[in-house]
């Protein structure tokens, strides 16, 4: 009897555990990509004093340095997690974060698969800069917009090109041929080039499109801003675009590139500024690449924190709703002083008045938060 | 597990058996520890048992429910696709166009390759460690800096390979005539085939070892020399062994991402020749999945694990069927 009980007991146990395999088998089959934010989300609902974000590793950075200078001043805690944009909105759909950030506003697609609306927030600006290895070239290289699209084509293969050399007038171009290096992972970088592309170039429209990966028709790939940054460095004859901030740091030769006035346009945080010191829709949804600002640099892009318009979901206190939109206010006004010693661009004027409003937007229990 | 059970008992009955005839309460109260204590041992003896089964059953059950979770994931993408995603030699985030072709080529290439390159010290390695060398300081040495091999991390390789590989590769390109790049399928083959050398190396050298010694005598007592030896004794006798340890680095080899991407070049492009910049599918799912933001898109991505799953039990399979062989002449 006894042994009998006993293997009833093992097999339950058994049974149990096979229960257990099964059930977390399912879930995660049916749970989609992001499963990774849901236990930190169940676990600081119950501690108002910790939010949540994820999305652009663009402004980790930045964010990192805003969120534990505000930590001083407010002792909040804000857990971001540089996961990427794309990750960083579908973690928002799921409602796993407080908040979201990407380089790209939400697309068609991503915005019919919220259940709520959402609002963008710019809460800065960067640029994409055309980073290249010609030691024989003294002078800043300038490239123009045709001439860029045409070498990403792979219709320009050699940097003797007389496309090159009659925007290049007195520099010494080698008969070497082109290197592309592309980012290889799919990111907000890519996206903001690969939209300026498409404005510029009816060819690039059509062939490649707009997006955070595309089907590039020629080059290399390298993982990151540091692969790109790997293959330029390493290739003789190479051209790659990489994130401003990484090339400042990174001493590396980068492109002026002639904007739609006309003007060729060395990249900086103040031309980035420039860029974005344009009419900005009340949405704040403006891409700033080919800006119409005669000073602006045109490869330039907001970063936007995506939060849902009406805080009151799952079973947010109204006192989380009111940090949250409390510390993205301080983002745009104070925390923009962080913002040029990492080389990120300031907010404009134009920008700042537009998250204001968009801020005062977001309510609680349909009743506004912020004064 | 009732037969373990009855065999328990009837290994022991002797003893209540021969108590039971003298029939002193002692005896009895003795007899009934000593039941007792045979019970426990039983006890103990399927509590292990069964933990063993329960263990093995939960291997399988993970593999299942990976190969199930591939499935389910990618069926959007198998709808919207079909049977094309495997020679599709397009990819295209943008206009949603997804074929595997480029990735499964630059995946077989890659691997193969580097199984090539490191066969030959592999098989070195084994014989001087496992026959020549087994004991002293050198060999230890060597056994466990090749040992150590493996326990770098990969991106350790990819940085390596980006630093001082490829501009080495790059050199060798411009010498025989081809564009030179530097990064490439080529440069990625060397890079796997360094981080694979360990595992059948080391498999190698412990079958090398086994090798019962009164055969390896009875060779030299022949006249033999130790080259012949090696030849007609030992790789003969291991060559089961062996196959499955460069079995297991191709395995490897076939699933490496990070060291990979970091060097291949990354390039949807199907490449041309070897020295050529390609892709490979475990580096296209670790570059594309964080912002992947379609459906049909990551699920493409997840078929694309799958692919990479079915192809790695497909060439098992194979390989089980060629030990098989070796083992049964």
């Amino acid at each position: 009897m006894k042994l009998n009980s006993f293997k009833i007991k093992t097999s339950l146990a058994a049974g149990a555990v096979f229960a257990i395999l099964s059930v977390s088998m399912v879930s995660c089959g049916g749970g989609g990509g992001s499963t990774s934010g849901s236990d930190s989300s169940a676990k600081s609902s119950s501690d108002d004093n910790a939010l949540i974000g994820a999305g652009s590793s663009f402004d980790y950075p930045l964010f990192s340095k805003m969120f534990s200078e505000y930590n001083k001043s407010n002792g909040l805690k804000v857990n971001y997690q540089s996961v990427g944009s794309g990750a960083g909105i579908s973690q928002l759909t799921n409602k796993t974060v407080d908040f979201g950030a990407s380089d790209a506003p939400m697309n068609g697609k991503q915005d019919s698969a919220v259940t709520a609306p959402v609002i963008h927030i710019p809460v800065t600006a960067g640029a994409v800069v055309l980073s290249y290895n010609l030691p024989e070239v003294k002078d800043t290289l300038q490239l123009s917009p045709e001439v860029l699209a045409d070498i990403f084509l792979g219709k320009i293969t050699k940097w003797n090109d007389p496309k090159i050399a009659a925007i290049n007038k007195g520099a010494k171009l080698p008969a070497t041929s082109i290197v592309i290096a592309h980012r290889s992972d799919g990111s907000g970088t890519s996206n903001i080039f690969t939209t300026y592309l498409s404005k510029v170039s009816e060819e690039w429209m059509t062939k490649v499109g707009k997006g955070s990966s595309v089907n590039w028709p020629v080059g290399l790939g390298g993982k990151g801003n540091e692969g790109v940054a790997g293959l330029i460095k390493q290739t003789p004859g190479a051209i790659g675009y990489i994130e401003l901030a990484y090339a400042i740091q990174n001493a590396m030769a980068y492109a002026k590139v002639q904007n739609k006035a006309g003007n060729f346009i060395t990249p900086s945080i103040a031309s980035v500024t420039a860029a974005a010191n344009i009419s900005i829709p009340p949405d704040s949804k403006v891409s700033l690449t080919n800006t119409e600002a005669a000073d602006g640099y045109p490869i330039s892009g907001f970063s936007w924190v995506l939060i849902y318009k009406e805080q009151k979901y799952n079973d947010r206190s109204s006192d989380r709703a009111a940090k949250l939109l409390k510390l993205i206010s301080w983002a745009i006004h104070d925390g923009q002083q962080y913002s040029g010693a990492l080389n990120y661009a300031p907010l404009s004027p134009a920008a700042v008045a537009v998250g204001d409003a968009l801020l005062k937007s977001a309510t609680y229990d349909s009743k506004p938060i912020l004064q | 597990m009732d037969t373990s059970v009855e065999n328990g008992l009837v290994t022991r009955s002797d003893l209540p058996l021969r108590v039971s005839n003298s029939k002193t309460p002692e005896a009895i109260v003795k007899a009934k520890q000593r039941i007792r204590r045979s019970f426990r041992q039983i006890r103990t003896e399927n509590v292990f048992k069964r933990t063993l089964v329960i263990m093995g059953i939960v291997m399988v059950i993970l593999v299942m429910g990976i190969l199930l979770t591939l499935i389910v994931q990618s069926l959007p993408s198998i709808k919207a696709l079909g049977p094309k995603y495997l020679w599709g030699r397009v990819w295209d985030p943008v206009q949603d166009i997804y074929g595997a072709w480029p990735f499964l080529l630059g995946t077989l290439l890659s691997s193969f390759l580097a199984l090539i390159i490191s066969i030959p010290f592999s098989i070195a390695v084994a014989i001087f460690l496992g026959e020549y060398y087994p004991k002293g300081w050198l060999p230890d040495l060597l056994k466990n800096t090749v040992e150590l091999i493996a326990a770098v991390p990969s991106v350790i390789y990819g940085f390596w390979g980006l630093a001082v590989l490829v501009p080495i590769v790059r050199n060798l390109e411009s010498h025989i005539g081809v564009e030179p790049i530097g990064v490439g399928i080529f440069s990625s083959s060397l890079i796997l085939a360094v981080m694979i050398i360990p595992y059948a190396a080391s498999l190698g050298r412990s079958m090398i070892q086994m090798v019962p010694s009164p055969l390896k005598e009875a060779a030299y007592g022949l006249g033999a020399t130790r080259w012949e030896v090696i030849r007609s004794v030992v790789l003969p006798y291991t060559k089961s062994g062996l196959f499955a340890g460069i079995l297991l680095s191709l395995g490897r080899a076939l699933g490496e991402t990070m060291a990979v991407t970091m060097v291949i070049g990354n390039t949807s492009i199907i490449p041309k020749n070897i020295f050529a910049p390609g892709n490979t599918m475990a580096s296209v799912i670790a570059n594309e999945f964080t912002e992947a933001d379609k459906a049909v898109y990551l699920s493409a991505l997840i078929e694309l694990g799958l692919v990479l799953f079915l192809v790695t039990v497909v060439i098992n399979m194979i390989g089980k069927r060629i030990i098989d062989r070796f083992t049964n002449d």
